[in-house]
């Protein structure tokens, strides 16, 4: 018991099947509080239905999960108390403006004062001169920005991204995984699933391999690198990658051009 | 849980009428149907139809309301398909909110939107020379009336809307509904159809429904189609809501 509160996640023999397709066949991991936990794997792994089911969105077949020590299927009120969960595809209402967004986001979390809660994230996320447009104008960036915000309004202790990033372009990316990491800073676990090697590698404490519905390793980066020999030392010429010559022209830091005009190179994936 | 429903309703019941508000276009497109049928019925074909006494309008507006309640909800299944797709109906499910106030925020927008267009329908009918010396309570009972036929064919939308996987499939549904007006009193009397379509028109909701509205407009008594006309409102009403929750609770855990 009090290992389990002591985690923010608790996962056991996690099982799930959809007809006949088994996706999921015993899933066990632990997320400790206030740390980045990266799930990873190819699409179709499975990742997204180990999120739905600890959203409360999906019932597993077998097995237990609890969320801040709760559990997801005897106590489902409490957990998506604790809970925000920011889907797959940005689910932000595409008719309303970004402040719009946010303080419904507010209102049906109950809060007082959802007009400031509202400007202070529009602030954070520098979503500011934005506030008032639609979010149908928005680029694919902003978009995930406002998405991430509306996920952090009052301030839920566990919080699951999945593939915050597919579609973004290198610097919304970089935008995107700043938030994520100011999150911890606040206390906040973050659960993220992602396909992108680097991206586990830049963000998560601990990184789980969710191959085909089981989690094949789990362990910290430095840990993950120890199960292949130790390293040769050889010299390789320092080649500029593509994306260092991307921002050497675009700007160093990706900030100048990271708000209003990444419109064309943000595709949105279906 | 519950006693935040009546608050998350009006939260999210506020976010769809700002939809309908920011695309009129819905509004005017459910209303431009009816009001070309009203038209063309009225000076094209309500020549040569033998209705009896009175207006061919005033006869005419009551199945013309139906239509224009049958187009509008197609919309209701649209709006729903579009949260589900989007994702947003999912991010409100994960959220600390009575969950069944989504469903009734959209069976809400729907009854709004519907009325809306339901008066803007009579507007167009009294230009054109519809009159009813009806007093408030016969009003009354018709605004009744139409809003539990409403609410019927709403939760009939609300099921395709939960489980269309394209933007048609989702509103593809209401033609039938659209054109079951055609065969029943509702342009013509039924006493001259042949006896197997008479039987049909005779015996389905739509008649019903309309003389009931006729006679309330017409203030003659009701005949008993009220009680027909109501009790299929509430046996469309309370399957469809039935076979709805059932799609829901398919759909989210």
């Amino acid at each position: 018991m009090t290992v389990q509160q002591a985690q923010a996640i608790h996962v056991q023999g996690l099982e799930k099947s959809y007809k006949k397709v088994s996706v999921l066949h015993g899933v066990d991991f632990d997320v400790a509080r206030g740390s980045i936990f990266a799930l990873l794997g190819p699409n179709g792994a499975g990742k997204t239905t180990v999120v739905r089911i600890l959203s409360t969105l999906l019932k597993a077949d077998a097995g237990t999960a609890s969320v801040d020590g709760f559990d997801v299927v005897t106590q489902p009120a409490s957990v998506r108390e604790s809970i925000s969960l920011t889907g797959q595809f940005a689910a932000v209402d595409e008719v309303l403006t970004g402040r719009e967004n946010l303080t419904l986001v507010a209102r049906l979390r109950h809060l007082k004062y959802p007009g400031k809660i509202a400007d202070d994230l529009l602030e954070r996320f520098s979503l500011t001169d934005a506030a008032g447009r639609k979010v149908s104008t928005y680029s694919g960036g902003m978009r995930r920005r406002l998405d991430i915000a509306m996920s952090l309004i009052g301030n839920p202790p566990v919080i699951f991204l999945d593939e915050p990033t597919t579609g973004l372009d290198p610097q919304a990316r970089i935008d995107v995984w700043q938030a994520i990491r100011e999150l911890t800073t606040h206390g906040t676990t973050v659960l993220l699933t992602t396909q992108y090697l680097d991206e586990a590698e830049q963000l998560a404490d601990r990184i789980a391999i969710l191959h085909q519905g089981r989690i094949i390793v789990n362990g910290t980066l430095a840990e993950l690198k120890q199960l292949l020999p130790p390293a040769k030392v050889t010299y390789v010429e320092k080649q500029a990658t593509l994306e260092d010559v991307f921002f050497a022209i675009v700007g160093d830091d990706g900030k100048s051009a990271g708000t209003a005009d990444d419109h064309s190179t943000a595709a949105h994936t279906s | 849980m519950n006693k935040h429903f009546l608050g998350d309703t009006t939260v999210l019941l506020g976010r769809s009428l700002r939809h309908i508000a920011r695309s009129p276009d819905t509004i005017i497109t459910t209303t431009v149907m009816p009001i070309a049928f009203l038209l063309l019925f009225v000076y094209v074909f309500g020549g040569a139809i033998k209705h009896g006494s009175g207006a061919y309008v005033t006869y005419l507006l009551p199945g013309i309301l139906l239509i224009t309640i049958a187009s509008g909800i197609s919309y209701t299944a649209f709006r729903l398909y579009l949260d589900m797709r989007g994702g947003i109906f999912e991010r409100f499910q994960s959220m600390p909110i009575a969950r069944s106030s989504v469903l009734w925020a959209h069976v809400l927008t729907s009854l709004v939107a519907n009325l809306v267009s339901v008066a803007v329908v009579v507007l167009i009918a009294l230009a054109m020379g519809f009159r009813s010396d009806a007093g408030a309570l016969a009003w009354l009972a018709v605004a009744g009336i139409l809003i539990l036929f409403t609410l019927a064919l709403t939760w009939l939308a609300v099921i395709p809307g939960l489980s269309a996987k394209s933007p048609d499939g989702a509103s593809a549904f209401s033609y039938p509904v659209i054109f079951l007006p055609f065969v029943s009193s509702a342009f013509v009397p039924t006493g001259t159809m042949p006896a197997p379509v008479r039987a049909f028109a005779d015996n389905q909701p739509v008649t019903s429904i309309v003389n009931t509205i006729r006679d309330l407009f017409a203030q003659q008594p009701v005949s008993s189609d009220i009680w027909t006309a109501l009790a299929w409102c509430l046996g469309i009403l309370i399957v469809a809501y039935a076979f709805a929750q059932a799609t829901y609770h398919r759909k989210v855990a």
